[in-house]
């Protein structure tokens, strides 16, 4: 210890030094704008708006119908007539790629939202709770974990049939243990705090415990766990209609278009390269999000000392 | 003790602080000002405060040190002629832990977890190059344990921090801080988180060490009881100005600054002869500070031109500064420490009152341990039972087992107006909840951080009573001023508050239940003495008026006579003495009952 780390007594400092009387903000708040001041923050965000920009315009500003027959079976780019050339069975490309990315973020967005919920109601009844409801869900959550979510998506997949809905909540569930482990850890930490135990000296029901004193403490951690998690879940969805369990032909959707023009990659390759090349950068901005609030959310905790 | 009264010559000082300003990075707003301070070899100054004073970070910047957000504006820090402040980071490294030492408040947070203490403090004597050998080194260790009371064998040494006890850790520590004989030795708070039995051994080594090696140190404390037996010289901060610097006895004896004689009458008296006043208010935070006195707010000296002007240094005498434009007034009365020796405000009761809690051959178990052994006890109505312990007494475990928050195994009988307690607070009845309500120890974790105060309040009044809306507004307002806060509060959030207003706000959530019976569980062990003073005022104004029965629980001896009727005395789990306070510490039966009168300390 050269320089031994002072360990200095901040309790003069807990609080902020300026307080304003009626302005004040909740802690994800200020983990938002911490976050925001984080230049991957910002690129992350700017490729995510990008995306649901795509996605959301494409459909309006694509020249063709995404199942209109244009051109003969891989056309190469036929500028200005065909941007990207024609697909497989003679599709306009650019039209399929602006059409193609609603499905992906839409079931996505919905996976991941069927997880959190899952995922924080279990975490916060296991980590309240302990003792053997803890341990029997926490070992039945382990057995779902156990398999890599693809594979287990597969396995519904294959026995029920490719159904969207499915989809999304065989996705959703693989996420919930994952997710309920984070929000139980965080809520072990919170329900040992004195404000829990003068809610239950009152006698206050334990659901209103958990949702009224106790959620919105674990917030910030969840808001980190619902980026990472997004970024999962598309690259699964994606994956997934790739296999061919996803959207069916002749719905126009990114993973869907790289199964289908995979034979023709040689002789035309904008059908498979640029939804490849769309789906990596979305999950590289949702990922970038994802990683400035975590990165955000550890510097609150060292700066306050609150979870 | 003896002190040499006679004022050591200037060129004796090893540490000079001439004229520090601290401020916040970027705002430019003041935490410290104009901050000047001499020690002299083998000197202890105690540098006294409340939260906020500035008073850690001027003991942080001794070393050069600014937590993030803080910048040393102005001012020369100097160690025997040499400017701290002034050298480059090696020349730095080389003089901390060298030359000048910090010992923190929280040694669990400074030592590594992950060495062994033995190879820590080599680590230390390695870096900067003590000795000429290994085995110089080795000498030295073994003298740096045998200092500071602990084992040098081998086995001791290759402890890791955990293994030790908090008492332990801070010995570590302060052998480390005293390892390569430095020349200026910062100790921030460093007993405050100890029993008093402990905190006394830690102040015998401090003094005995400084004394010894001729080390000038800085003793960093809120509590004036605290240094009065350890330090020479005292400086009082307040709002990041030194408000009156002299020696122990011009301070004590002669105080000219209104704060400080404040400062003194807050300090529980274990004699009970004198009554204990709070400081109304609080210390303002940087950015907040008023202009002209910081202290004029809360000074009862207060004059208009208090307001608009600071006041310069005068000499009282040589050696004795203070800053108060009214301090001539102000030295001219007797001291708090005599004057006042007012009636104590505790209300009389009568034995015969009828029990409302009473406990019975309890037995209370800690997952498979048995921690309370056969307690039998009672709190009469309208009484207030003190219950003394230090920690790993028992005597949380027992407040938790009589408000049905102990969630172990419990055995015996807990009544409550001769009915039995279940041991659930859940499998009570609505009634019982409301009846007995129990304020927790730390205000900063009690208090939901997402809540507004409004929100806090309203709990306990949807669970316990049907009430319209304006009718629980107006039972918030009325308890609220029954704790002296006013209801603008009612919008703010826990961390907009200072730590005695949250456990006001705390205290409020309990009276809001109307309840028959307040359990305190050590409710002004995070607060300064001044708040503190001012919480005891207000718990005994409370008890008088709604004849309110009280569990008291505390570790300070010299607080229960100020509150309580009764007090019982634990130790390891057991009730070592028990009877009336006045009788219990002027003729204490119980050997450990002696023992913490004598640790405790005292003005």
């Amino acid at each position: 210890m050269s320089t031994p780390e002072i360990m200095v007594n901040d309790s003069e400092l807990v609080e902020p030094p300026v307080v304003h009387a009626d302005r004040r903000h909740s802690e994800w708040v200020m983990m938002l704008r911490e976050a925001w001041r984080m230049r991957r923050t910002k690129i992350g965000v700017g490729i995510c708006v990008f995306m649901v920009a795509l996605a959301v315009i494409g459909p309006w500003v694509a020249p063709y119908s995404p199942t209109q027959f244009v051109a003969p079976p891989f056309s190469p780019p036929d500028i200005p007539k065909m941007w990207l050339g024609s697909d497989y069975i003679g599709h306009d490309v650019l039209t399929r790629v602006l059409y193609g990315g609603r499905t992906v973020i839409l079931l996505a967005l919905a996976a991941t939202v069927i997880g959190l919920v899952l995922g924080v109601t279990l975490g916060l009844i296991t980590g309240y709770a302990r003792r053997w409801i803890d341990e029997s869900i926490m070992r039945l959550l382990d057995v779902v974990l156990a398999f890599p979510q693809i594979v287990l998506a597969l396995l519904f997949v294959s026995i029920l049939g490719p159904r969207l809905w499915l989809i999304v909540l065989i996705v959703g569930i693989g996420h919930a243990p994952r997710i309920a482990r984070v929000a139980r850890a965080a809520t072990l930490e919170v329900s040992q705090r004195d404000f829990v135990r003068a809610a239950e000296a009152f006698g206050i029901a334990r659901y209103k415990i958990l949702f009224n004193e106790i959620m919105p403490s674990i917030t910030s951690p969840l808001l980190v766990e619902f980026g990472l998690r997004l970024t999962y879940s598309i690259g699964i969805i994606a994956a997934l209609s790739y296999l061919g369990f996803g959207m069916q032909p002749p719905a126009a959707d990114w993973g869907l278009m790289i199964n289908e023009n995979q034979i023709g990659v040689i002789i035309q390759p904008w059908p498979v390269v640029v939804p490849v090349l769309l789906i990596g950068i979305l999950t590289i901005g949702t990922n970038l999000v994802a990683d400035g609030l975590g990165r955000a959310l550890i510097g609150i905790e060292r700066d306050t000392g609150v979870g | 003790m003896m002190r040499d009264a006679t004022p050591r010559p200037e060129s004796d000082a090893v540490l000079k602080v001439e004229g520090l300003r601290i401020v916040l990075d970027p705002s430019g707003v003041d935490i410290d000002d104009d901050v000047s301070l001499v020690i002299r070899r083998g000197e202890v100054l105690g540098l006294v405060g409340e939260s906020a004073s500035g008073k850690t970070t001027v003991g942080t910047s001794l070393l050069d040190y600014q937590r993030r957000g803080a910048k040393i504006a102005e001012g020369r820090v100097e160690i025997d002629g040499q400017d701290i402040l002034a050298m480059d980071p090696k020349a730095l490294r080389g003089v901390r832990g060298g030359q000048i030492s910090y010992v923190p408040q929280d040694s669990s947070a400074a030592l590594n977890p992950a060495l062994r203490i033995g190879t820590q403090l080599m680590e230390i004597l390695e870096i900067h190059g003590f000795g000429s050998s290994q085995t110089d080194r080795e000498a030295r260790l073994a003298q740096m344990m045998a200092e500071v009371l602990l084992p040098s064998d081998k086995q001791f040494l290759r402890r890791y921090p955990h293994q030790l006890s908090g008492g332990q850790q801070q010995r570590v520590a302060i052998a480390m801080a005293f390892a390569n004989r430095p020349k200026v030795i910062v100790l921030d708070e460093p007993t405050t988180a100890l029993d008093v039995t402990t905190q006394a051994h830690v102040l015998d080594t401090v003094r005995e060490l400084t004394r010894s090696y001729g080390v000038a140190a800085l003793y960093i404390t809120h509590d004036l009881a605290v240094v009065s037996n350890l330090a020479d010289r005292i400086a009082v901060m307040y709002a990041g100005k030194v408000v009156e610097i002299g020696t122990r006895d011009e301070l004590f004896d002669d105080g000219h600054h209104p704060y400080t004689r404040k400062l003194l009458a807050s300090i529980p008296d274990i004699t009970g002869e004198r009554a204990l006043r709070g400081i109304p208010g609080w210390a303002p935070r940087p950015g907040q500070r008023p202009s002209g006195c910081s202290f004029t707010p809360r000074c009862s000296w207060a004059t208009e031109k208090c307001s608009q002007e600071y006041p310069p240094v005068e000499q009282v005498s040589p050696g004795h500064q203070v800053r108060c434009w009214r301090q001539r007034e102000v030295g001219a009365q007797s001291s708090v420490l005599e004057a006042d020796s007012g009636e104590r405000k505790i209300i009389e009761t009568a034995a015969e009152d009828k029990q409302i809690i009473s406990v019975r051959d309890v037995i209370a178990f800690y997952q498979h341990k048995e921690t309370l052994h056969d307690i039998t006890t009672s709190v009469a109505e309208g009484h207030c039972l003190s219950l003394v312990g230090e920690s790993g007494s028992g005597k949380t475990t027992l407040a938790r087992c009589i408000s049905g928050l102990h969630p172990h195994k419990i055995v015996g009988d807990i009544e409550f107006n001769g009915k039995a307690l279940a041991r659930d607070a859940r499998d009570r009845s609505r009634a019982t909840r409301q009846a007995i309500q129990y304020i927790f120890q730390s205000p900063y974790s009690s208090l939901n951080p997402r809540k507004t105060i409004g929100q806090i309040l309203l709990q306990p009044l949807k669970v316990f009573f049907d009430l319209s809306r304006d009718e629980m507004e107006d039972r918030m307002v009325k308890v609220l001023e029954q704790v002296a806060l006013d209801s603008s509060l009612l919008s703010r959030y826990p961390d907009q508050l200072s730590g005695g207003e949250r456990q006001r706000v705390a205290i409020a959530r309990g009276l809001a239940a109307q309840p028959t019976v307040l359990i305190c569980d050590e409710i002004t062990s995070w607060l300064d003495v001044s708040v503190q003073a001012a919480i005891i005022e207000l718990l005994a104004q409370l008890q008088r008026d709604m004849r309110l029965s009280m569990l008291f629980v505390t570790h300070n001896l010299a607080l229960v006579r100020s509150i309580s009727q009764e007090v019982a005395v634990m130790n390891d789990g057991r009730i070592v003495e028990y009877g009336l306070v006045d009788a219990v510490l002027e003729d204490p039966q119980a050997d450990y009952t002696k023992k913490l009168l004598s640790d405790t300390p005292t003005v």
